[in-house]
């Protein structure tokens, strides 16, 4: 979608249109023959549906207590063991699935909702406003991310609307730079001095313009932005300043139980392959993307 | 041999030649330290021009800590954890006082910058009758010995994974470079701990879960906190070994007749460090928070364990005095890194 249309977007819209739909198809071919990445969106399905339908399939509710049962090793009543309020970590699995997926999803899309719109303007206009959000990136990326986001956390207090707060409010930076320098380029070409002529206006050649051929590289750090914000809620609450315990995050269940981990390392383990499976999902779904948006990368 | 031939034929005309009339090649030799010499005075009012930038970093970092924790509900004599005692507000108004935090934020500001610029943080809330630097001189030493293993173990590792995959390209080693590379970067380190400490301690029995007394406790969190980091290494020397492969004077290298270890090694890695050092600047920023974890899952009593815990204990002091010594290390690191690439590749001039 990136460069074609690019090149082409002075012809007639109609045209410009089927020739972008082409390129999709051609994208989604080439992601299917990506076993990785097929992988990677199969597990990815998996979760998904593991997250909507915990109610109906965990065998139990996530708080439930089985009195006199706790810490008792997988077996075919409790198929992944219970912790130590004797809960079950199968149930508490299945629902983990649903804050992760969730952060995943909801904290990207706040993240965009700032970035792009921020780095676009910047971008598109320049001078002051664009003096200012560079300065401030600047300062930004002095700090390390993850200290940023647990001092924010550890402020603001623990709960998923905060992940959510402190995800997006460090995250959006990196995203408004990349639509930056991608707007930089696109407006200096001739399809987007063609729109000017034809009487468009700034608001319009941006959102129909030049937003539309910053797509690639923004669904790019999508896929890369994803699991980042998974991990992110899963350090937090590892750490224990992300989810509010009743409510059951893998990394919750890991940072929890691993002072048991000499005695019960299946309340660390699983929890932790939970995690694992969903970041090196995000991760090959999110590399076949990669490659099959952009063809050039492979050659 | 015709080199050695050429520098003999130098070695005898220089001798024959009075000593007040330079040759070519002492000129040019000359010339040569002449630049060398430059490159020296240029380079100390570049270290200096950096250190100065420091100080406005530092204090907008100082500034957006000190706001975060000023301008957010909760304070700390308010405690959020679930078994603490409220305290009466009277109590509180006494503590306040006590710790200066009655007064307006601006002028706490002020007297936060005015003690730390003599190296005064205070005393930590949270570790009673501690003072903040007290803790950091007992703390950091143990982070800086784990980070500097680490990040030891990240290049060294890395390094040999990634011009061993670049060597023999789409071989088993090249693979196996990929696969781990990829594993480690997309496994968060504590994920990778638990499973280190399953294979490692429980399965082989052979090194303790947790602690930090004896070398035989820093094996595991040294291998967990370097492995994200040596797998960035890895991906990237890999990815411009290959670029640089490819280039006319490692061509020109080896149609010398050079032997090919002597190629690889003197042409080729040498001109790939240089982007490869662009991502070792960051990778501190990684080892150091990477520590927050590693050291909680490992019982490690640094700096990032410490950091942890004023931070949901709301310890203004110790919080700011770690955020800037963050801040300070992160910085002198990356301009080491910056001086690092003029020393090789001599085309890069310090501005």
């Amino acid at each position: 979608m990136a460069r074609a249309p690019a090149q082409s977007a002075s012809l007639s819209p109609p045209q410009a249109q089927s020739q972008s739909a082409s390129l999709w198809k051609h994208a989604w071919r080439r992601l299917r023959r990506n076993k990785l990445a097929v992988a990677g969106g199969s597990a990815i399905i998996f979760l998904a549906v593991l997250a909507i339908g915990a109610d109906v399939i965990a065998p139990y509710h996530y708080t439930t207590p089985n009195f006199g049962r706790n810490f008792e090793f997988p077996s075919r009543e409790f198929l992944l063991g219970t912790d130590h309020l004797g809960r079950d970590v199968l149930s508490r699995i299945i629902y983990g699935a649903r804050v992760s997926m969730t952060v995943g999803v909801v904290a990207e899309c706040i993240v965009l909702a700032i970035g792009v719109p921020v780095g676009a303007l910047a971008g598109y206009y320049g001078g002051r406003l664009d003096m200012i959000l560079m300065r401030f990136v600047d300062v930004m990326y002095a700090f390390p991310r993850l200290l940023f986001v647990i001092m924010i956390m550890s402020m603001l207090g623990r709960g998923l609307l905060n992940i959510f707060i402190a995800i997006g409010l460090t995250g959006w930076v990196r995203v408004a730079r990349l639509t930056r320098a991608q707007m930089l380029s696109l407006k200096e070409r001739e399809f987007c001095e063609a729109a000017r002529a034809a009487g468009a206006g700034n608001l319009a050649i941006i959102v129909r313009h030049l937003l539309p051929n910053a797509l690639t590289p923004i669904i790019i750090s999508l896929t890369f932005g994803i699991p980042e914000a998974i991990f992110t809620e899963a350090a937090l609450s590892f750490i224990g300043v992300g989810i509010s315990p009743p409510t059951p995050s893998w990394g919750q269940m890991v940072g929890e139980n691993q002072q048991f981990i000499r005695s019960y390392w299946y309340l660390c383990v699983f929890p932790a392959t939970g995690i694992a499976t969903i970041m090196l999902a995000f991760t090959f779904l999110g590399d076949g993307l990669r490659d099959a948006l952009d063809p050039k990368l492979n050659e | 041999m015709e080199g050695a031939y050429l520098s003999q034929l130098c070695r005898e005309r220089l001798s024959a030649l009075p000593l007040s009339t330079p040759s070519p090649v002492a000129i040019l030799q000359i010339d040569m330290l002449r630049t060398v010499e430059e490159r020296h005075e240029r380079m100390v009012p570049y270290i200096i021009r950096r250190l100065l930038w420091m100080v406005p970093t530092l204090l907008a970092m100082a500034l957006i800590t000190f706001a975060i924790m000023h301008l957010t509900p909760g304070s700390p004599l308010d405690p959020v954890a679930d078994n603490a005692n409220p305290l009466s507000p009277e109590a509180q108004r006494n503590m306040a006082k006590q710790y200066g935090l009655d007064k307006p934020v601006w002028q706490q500001f002020v007297i936060f910058l005015a003690k730390a610029v003599r190296g005064d943080f205070g005393s930590s809330y949270v570790y009673k009758n501690r003072a903040v630097h007290e803790i950091i001189r007992q703390a950091f030493p143990v982070s800086l010995h784990l980070g500097g293993m680490a990040l030891a173990v990240a290049l060294v590792g890395g390094l040999t994974l990634g011009i061993s995959a670049a060597m023999y390209q789409n071989r088993p080693v090249d693979y196996l470079c990929s696969l781990t590379a990829m594993l480690a970067v997309a496994l968060p380190n504590f994920v990778v701990a638990v499973f280190f400490i399953l294979l490692f301690s429980l399965v082989l029995q052979l090194v303790p879960t947790g602690g930090w007394d004896a070398p035989s406790h820093w094996f595991l969190p040294t291998l967990t906190l370097a492995l994200g980091p040596m797998a960035m290494i890895a991906r990237f020397t890999r990815s411009t070994m290959i670029d640089v492969i490819r280039a006319d004077f490692v061509r020109t290298a080896r149609a010398k007749g050079l032997h090919e270890r002597r190629v690889i090694l003197v042409h080729v890695v040498k001109n790939a460090m240089i982007p490869v050092l662009t991502v070792v600047g960051p990778l501190f920023a990684g080892i150091g928070t990477g520590s927050f974890f590693v050291e909680t899952i490992f019982r490690v009593p640094g700096l990032g364990r410490f950091f942890v815990e004023s931070m949901t204990g709301r310890d203004y002091p110790m919080i700011m005095a770690v955020v800037l010594l963050y801040g300070v290390f992160l910085a002198l690191m990356n301009l080491l890194v910056d001086l690092l690439y003029g020393v090789l590749d001599p085309r890069i001039r310090y501005a």
